[in-house]
């Protein structure tokens, strides 16, 4: 069975406008996609809308994670059952420990997954294993979730809990932006340990840099609200040399 | 488990009109009759078996009372309280005081066992053991207008402390009752510190010797079970030199349709170098989502850091009660003396609140922090009001305030009414404010980790009050971060 199976979605704004015009995917385990395409393509209101975050309306479609319809969960039962946003711009909580906050959402995971809470020894192991194969120093995580962190810290930190989550399937939305070339690698190579043949991932990404670290299996165009073209990786380069321009003439034509 | 776990689990047990401490215990009292007159004071005075300055001292405030006009300023909005209709003294029938827990009536026993808060001392009397190092606090627990136990009594004793109902530390230590009663809060210093001055029915008296650390928390724990019965409570807590005593109160009272009337009075003192530390968990009845029934919290709190280098702070965890009118204050007379107050004001459904700090700045060189945390919720308004000031000769007077609103949904208000007044050119006031609302994205991230929306909400408020909660000694803390899920539930979707 697919891991993630999207079938001709479509989704407006709150204004009706369509923003999503039947969008087509699906994600075996093991897979990473790349989904490339220009700014309000609608990249990221693909990674919302999938994560189930409010403000938008689904107009037509379906989308099915492990064979149960995502589009019918709360947005905390889709992360129980397994999908991870990492955050193209990850919140700030002022006053919470990045520990505590850590520690909240894996047992409130496991909780809705009848599974028995951590231990605090065994959650104390767990983090600072995975934070020190991110090279996050321990007094990081003694500080507020994401308060004063720098670009690459926030993204390490996405990275982190997406270690400590253990999800089926990962959206990465933009993990590049906002990082110098340092901050990418660490990144990239935090999510290539997390590659496995039960885990499938979505990158999405304007830019074919992130790809040269993250290498992807399966590469889609989009471009105005679906999937216009599927390749391998080698179609990323493509885009990169000749831009997104031919997609905008097929558009206008 | 992690106390935002716990807290969030403690939610879920309850529904929205169902307050944790809503069960009356049924005993029987004896009430003064209804209404107010200089018979009825005389009645509560005869019934204290009072020496005659104090009767005295009660009738002059009741005369002085019928002079007053009840104040409108705060942003809190209430029907008339028909003053004739209320009783004015309750007490557990045939009360004789107790000599041990034995004396108490069962009945009241276990309503504090089912506060939670139970007398430290029955553990002891049951053998029970505790384990090593565990904290150990006094008790004095008023029920009504009466003080029925006072715990750790002898252990106090050794240490010089003393600590007992005020209506008895008037008849044993008048000497130092009349020194100070009413020297922080004149009687006549307004409508409702007046009124509790001629009706005052019990409360607690601390002094603390010069030198002497208090070897434990000192508690209380009100609470209002009498129908109709207004609790005037009356505090004096005195830190003489060099000496420093931590002072907890907890307040609950029994869910009921009608509004009951609380006007309390606390008077701290803090001699040379004397640091006294006050707080309060407050969680009276809120009346429910529509309003009808809950507690009117008319207070009147100060301190007098009279002493140089003396230190008093306030810290406040304010969940219920329908409307709150509170201002715990300092006054900084001696030269080099602090004041501080921290404060968590939490408003849900139809609850006014109307609270803040004085700190008066008079002698030299004193400072001041004050931290106020509110959040609004439900249909609720919730005002920051505090005044800071400078006298003329407060040279070097230095202040810190911020006071920081959170907003939770969109039916509620939050206001900030600050006086600042500097009347000579050293004093330095920094003032701080900020207001925001719980944003959509917040939560969303944190339901994007696996939390609901119930447990988001009290993740990100329980890291809004952080600031204030970890000047609560640890065993309020953990209550009251408790309580702060309990008073917000129901407030998002």
């Amino acid at each position: 069975m697919s891991l993630l199976e999207i079938k001709n979605l479509q989704v407006s704004v709150e204004d009706d406008r369509q923003i999503l015009r039947g969008v087509n995917l699906t994600v075996n385990p093991g897979e990473v996609h790349a989904i490339m395409g220009p700014n309000g393509s609608g990249k990221s209101t693909l990674a919302h809308v999938l994560s189930g975050k409010d403000g938008y309306a689904v107009t037509g479609g379906e989308v099915l994670l492990d064979g149960a319809d995502l589009l019918a969960m709360e947005p905390d039962e889709r992360a129980a059952a397994g999908l991870f946003l990492a955050f193209q711009y990850p919140m700030e909580i002022p006053g919470v420990a990045t520990m505590t906050f850590l520690r909240t959402a894996m047992n409130a995971q496991r909780k809705k997954r009848g599974e028995a809470e951590l231990s605090t020894p065994e959650f104390m192991k767990r983090v600072r294993e995975e934070a020190a194969k991110l090279s996050i120093d321990p007094e990081m995580l003694r500080r507020p979730v994401n308060v004063g962190f720098s670009g690459g810290e926030k993204k390490r930190n996405e990275v982190l809990q997406m270690a400590l989550l253990q999800p089926k399937l990962a959206v990465l939305d933009e993990t590049d932006s906002g990082l110098d070339i340092d901050a990418l690698k660490i990144a990239a190579e935090g999510v290539n340990r997390l590659r496995s043949p039960e885990r499938g991932m979505i990158v999405i990404t304007h830019y074919q840099r992130l790809l040269d670290h993250i290498v992807p299996d399966i590469v889609h165009v989009f471009f105005n609200g679906r999937i216009v073209r599927t390749g391998g990786k080698e179609l990323a380069h493509e885009l990169e040399a000749k831009g997104y321009a031919d997609y905008e003439q097929e558009v206008a034509a | 488990m992690p106390a935002v776990q716990e807290t969030v689990e403690q939610v879920r047990s309850i529904d929205v009109d169902q307050y944790k401490y809503g069960f009356e215990t049924l005993i029987e009292t004896e009430r003064a009759p209804k209404g107010l007159s200089e018979d009825i004071v005389r009645f509560i005075s005869a019934k204290k078996d009072e020496p005659a300055w104090m009767l005295e001292w009660r009738l002059d405030a009741y005369r002085r009372w019928l002079t007053m006009e009840e104040p409108t300023w705060a942003r809190v909005d209430y029907p008339k309280i028909p003053y004739d209709e209320l009783y004015y003294y309750a007490a557990p029938k045939a009360f004789v005081a107790p000599k041990s827990l034995d004396d108490v009536d069962p009945e009241i026993l276990k309503t504090y066992e089912k506060l939670g808060i139970p007398l430290r001392e029955q553990e002891i009397l049951a053998g029970v053991q505790r384990p090593e190092g565990a904290s150990r606090v006094a008790v004095d627990a008023v029920f009504d207008s009466v003080s029925v136990a006072t715990t750790f009594k002898e252990e106090l004793k050794k240490a010089g402390v003393i600590f007992m109902p005020i209506s008895e530390a008037v008849r044993e230590h008048p000497e130092l009752v009349r020194k100070y009663l009413g020297s922080v809060v004149p009687v006549t210093d307004n409508f409702f510190a007046t009124l509790n001055s001629a009706v005052f029915s019990d409360g607690s008296f601390v002094y603390v010797p010069p030198g002497v650390r208090c070897p434990m928390e000192l508690s209380t724990y009100f609470r209002i079970n009498e129908r109709n019965t207004g609790q005037f409570e009356r505090t004096l807590i005195i830190a003489d030199k060099g000496s420093y005593v931590s002072y907890l109160e907890g307040c609950t009272a029994p869910r009921r349709d009608e509004n009951q009337l609380h006007a309390a009075v606390v008077e701290l003192i803090a001699l040379d170098d004397a640091e006294i530390k006050y707080s309060t968990v407050q969680n009276w009845y809120p009346g429910d989502s529509e309003g009808r029934g809950g507690i009117y919290n008319f207070v009147t709190k100060r301190g007098d850091c009279r002493g140089a280098r003396s230190k008093i702070s306030w810290t406040q965890v304010e969940t219920g009660s329908a409307i709150t009118w509170k201002y715990p204050s300092c006054i900084l007379r001696g030269d080099g003396s602090r004041g501080e107050f921290y404060s968590i004001a939490i408003s849900n459904g139809r609850q006014q609140v109307d609270s803040g700090t004085k700190m008066i700045h008079l002698g030299k060189n004193t400072t001041s922090r004050i931290i106020s945390k509110g959040i609004a919720a439900g249909r609720s308004d919730n005002t920051y009001r505090g005044l800071v000031s400078a006298h003329r000769k407060a040279t070097g007077a230095r202040n810190f305030t911020n006071c920081d609103s959170l907003l939770i949904g969109s039916h509620c208000g939050a206001h900030t009414v600050p006086y600042i007044e500097a009347k000579n050119a050293s004093a330095v006031f920094e003032h701080e404010a900020t207001t925001s609302k719980i944003s959509e994205d917040m939560l969303f991230y944190c339901m994007q980790r696996g939390l609901s929306e119930e447990e988001a909400v009290a993740l990100v408020v329980n890291g809004f009050v952080k600031d204030v909660l970890q000047h609560l000694p640890m065993e309020f803390a953990v209550e009251a971060q408790k309580l702060i899920s309990i008073s917000l539930e129901g407030s998002v979707g």
